[in-house]
């Protein structure tokens, strides 16, 4: 195939990500370092910087859910990809099924099910005479919504990856005296590391910026930075100079946040080989 | 060879999905041979190597190892290494974390590890490749990767699945021989898996031939040419000519109308039996008495010799010769005694037919 010749196939979504992408990122810089006015300020910035408890917030029930969801996805992932195919792909539709339904439809579902004083979990508890227990409006309820969301974009690429690892290298480490705890330490992750680089920042990026799931199941007193940017911009208080300068200060916390992260797998994978 | 018995097969039988892989397989393994599972495949001969390497479990039957019963052992316990078809490296690995890789599982002390694995290195001549990625490897490094890293553990045995079945002529020759003395260097145990019958031949110190999930015969390399047990054993290992005759008495067959002496003996008399005659053993000579008379059909040049089909009352017949037949030539066939080799057709009328089931799978 000639690449030169195919290369105006590109041009769609380059076209796309200039208009949809590259600009509008642009115009969170301006707003986020001027005034009203068009002047040139740091002021945003500096009122946005008051916001870092809740940005911390935000970075901690994100990462809490993202490991949450790779501690659930990990095995799962492993047994999916060991199953036969039919199983494996009844398995995918499984996973992907909530994702068909609106995300908004299934936040409210948790709402119903979380209520205090009507709901389902409670009234089922209170068959036994146990509870209320009171997670409704917790961050407890919002690392919960966090991983019922996100987790398929955890399983996702896990899965994708380890259909693709060899079994031949699984006997051949037993071969070499794996037992099934070293297969996986030797083998398996350093294997999947890829599937669980991906799955991490997909769960990740989308959980530190939410704010459907803080707001609805959260409540007032776990606002997350996604909610702060959503009221700079929609509700009551428009100022869509500070929400870009919060949203401006969240992309970066996200990239020194992955940089970590990144730099955690490379040790990790090193760690691993020794 | 008068080695101990270091693994015993006893009425092995597997069965997976309904159908029966191998069926009651006995089989004893001395310490130190070179022994080779040879068969088409489907022929259980690697199912056979997974019991003994411990990744499949027979559904009857007991494995020995040392005289130990190891059914239940998982693979990692077991003093066995495996060179696995298509090699399995580790990817995120390289060559020398390769060949590490069973040491560093037992703590092995760093300056021990380097120490034996720049051996291994050496012993299959890969010299300055240690810290190369694995993927950029030829076929043939690779495959000596694999062997590295199963010998440096010092097993007991070895298992190689077709290690050789993915590199080219060339290649394959030159690491037969180089199998063969490593084999003998180490004094390691190593049972081989091939369809191959030049391999199994040239390598073994005995080949089993299996077929249909049943051992046909176990033997030299000699013993299994010269005198198959059975037509399918035959028909595996080199070319023949197979030819329906009776036993008249001991040292005394028919075949293609005519009686010849033979060295057989041992059958009942007038028992129907089959013929093997190769055809590197067959001599044309003078159209004769005592001849199997026939017209020259076909002629190829094959190199080393020439492959001539000679038409005889309706049977073809093969023949290597180094000397040239012009087609259409009248000729009779003639061969010695000894190159008669006679067996029992019962024995072959089952091995004929999962020949023909076989043939017919495979067409589908």
């Amino acid at each position: 195939m000639n690449n030169k010749k195919l290369r105006w196939l590109a041009l769609p979504y380059l076209t796309w990500m200039v208009l949809f992408t590259i600009i509008p990122l642009a115009l969170i810089v301006v707003f986020a370092f001027t005034t009203r006015d068009g002047n040139f300020t740091f002021d945003n910035i500096q009122h946005a910087a008051k916001y870092l408890p809740v940005l911390v917030k935000s970075v901690w029930l994100a990462a809490l859910a993202t490991v949450i969801s790779l501690v659930i996805a990990y095995p799962l992932a492993y047994i999916m990809s060991n199953m036969r195919l039919n199983y494996q792909n009844t398995m995918m539709t499984l996973v992907m099924l909530p994702m068909w339904m609106s995300f908004l439809l299934r936040t409210y579902a948790w709402m119903s099910i979380l209520e205090t004083n009507s709901g389902l979990l409670n009234s089922f508890l209170g068959l036994f005479n146990l509870g209320p227990v009171h997670i409704m409006n917790t961050q407890a309820a919002v690392v919960l919504g966090m991983v019922y969301n996100y987790i398929p974009y955890m399983i996702l690429p896990l899965y994708t990856i380890m259909v693709k690892i060899d079994r031949r290298l699984i006997e051949a480490a037993q071969d070499l005296g794996c037992n099934t705890y070293h297969v996986f330490r030797k083998v398996i992750i350093p294997l999947s590391f890829p599937g669980i680089t991906s799955g991490v920042t997909m769960t990740f990026v989308p959980a530190v910026s939410t704010f459907v799931i803080s707001q609805m199941l959260g409540g007032a007193k776990n606002y997350l930075i996604g909610d702060l940017i959503d009221q700079n911009f929609v509700s009551g208080g428009y100022n869509p100079h500070y929400g870009s300068a919060i949203s401006l200060l969240l992309m970066v916390v996200v990239f020194i946040c992955m940089g970590i992260f990144n730099q955690f797998d490379n040790e990790e994978m090193e760690e691993t080989l020794k | 060879m008068e080695n101990s018995v270091i693994v015993k097969l006893e009425d092995i039988v597997v069965v997976y999905d309904d159908e029966m892989v191998l069926k009651k397989i006995n089989l004893d393994i001395k310490d130190k041979e070179f022994i080779t599972l040879l068969g088409p495949s489907g022929c259980g001969k690697t199912t056979t190597l997974r019991i003994i390497g411990g990744f499949a479990k027979p559904t009857s039957g007991n494995v020995f190892f040392d005289g130990k019963l190891i059914n239940d052992i998982p693979p990692y316990k077991r003093h066995v290494n495996t060179v696995f078809q298509k090699y399995a490296l580790f990817p995120h690995l390289n060559v020398f974390e390769n060949i590490a890789f069973g040491l560093k599982l037992k703590k092995t002390p760093e300056k021990e590890i380097r120490n034996r694995v720049h051996e291994m290195l050496e012993l299959v001549n890969l010299e300055g490749y240690a810290s190369r990625n694995v993927d950029l490897l030829s076929g043939g490094q690779q495959q000596r990767v694999a062997i590295a890293r199963a010998l440096i553990n010092k097993p007991r045995m070895l298992l190689l699945d077709e290690p050789l079945g993915a590199l080219d002529l060339q290649l394959r020759k030159e690491m037969q021989i180089e199998l063969k003395k490593i084999q003998q260097q180490t004094g390691i145990t190593f049972i081989y898996v091939t369809h191959d019958q030049e391999e199994a031949l040239s390598m073994s110190d005995r080949v089993v031939v299996m077929n249909g999930g049943v051992i046909n015969q176990i033997g030299s390399p000699e013993d299994i040419y010269n005198e198959p047990e059975n037509a399918f054993v035959a028909k595996f290992i080199g070319e023949s000519n197979i030819i329906d005759g009776i036993m008249h008495e001991d040292y005394l067959v028919e075949f293609a109308g005519q009686k010849f002496v033979c060295v057989d003996k041992g059958f009942a008399k007038m028992e129907p039996i089959e013929v093997v005659i190769r055809p590197e053993d067959i001599r044309i000579t003078e159209p004769g008495d005592d001849t199997i008379d026939g017209t020259v059909e076909n002629v190829v040049f094959k190199g080393v010799h020439f492959e001539i089909s000679v038409a005889s009352y309706g049977k073809t017949w093969l023949i290597h010769s180094t000397q040239y037949t012009a087609p259409g030539t009248f000729v009779g066939l003639t061969f010695t005694p000894n190159d008669i080799h006679i067996m029992h057709k019962s024995n072959t009328k089952n091995v004929m037919k999962s020949l023909v089931d076989e043939g017919e799978e495979n067409e589908q």
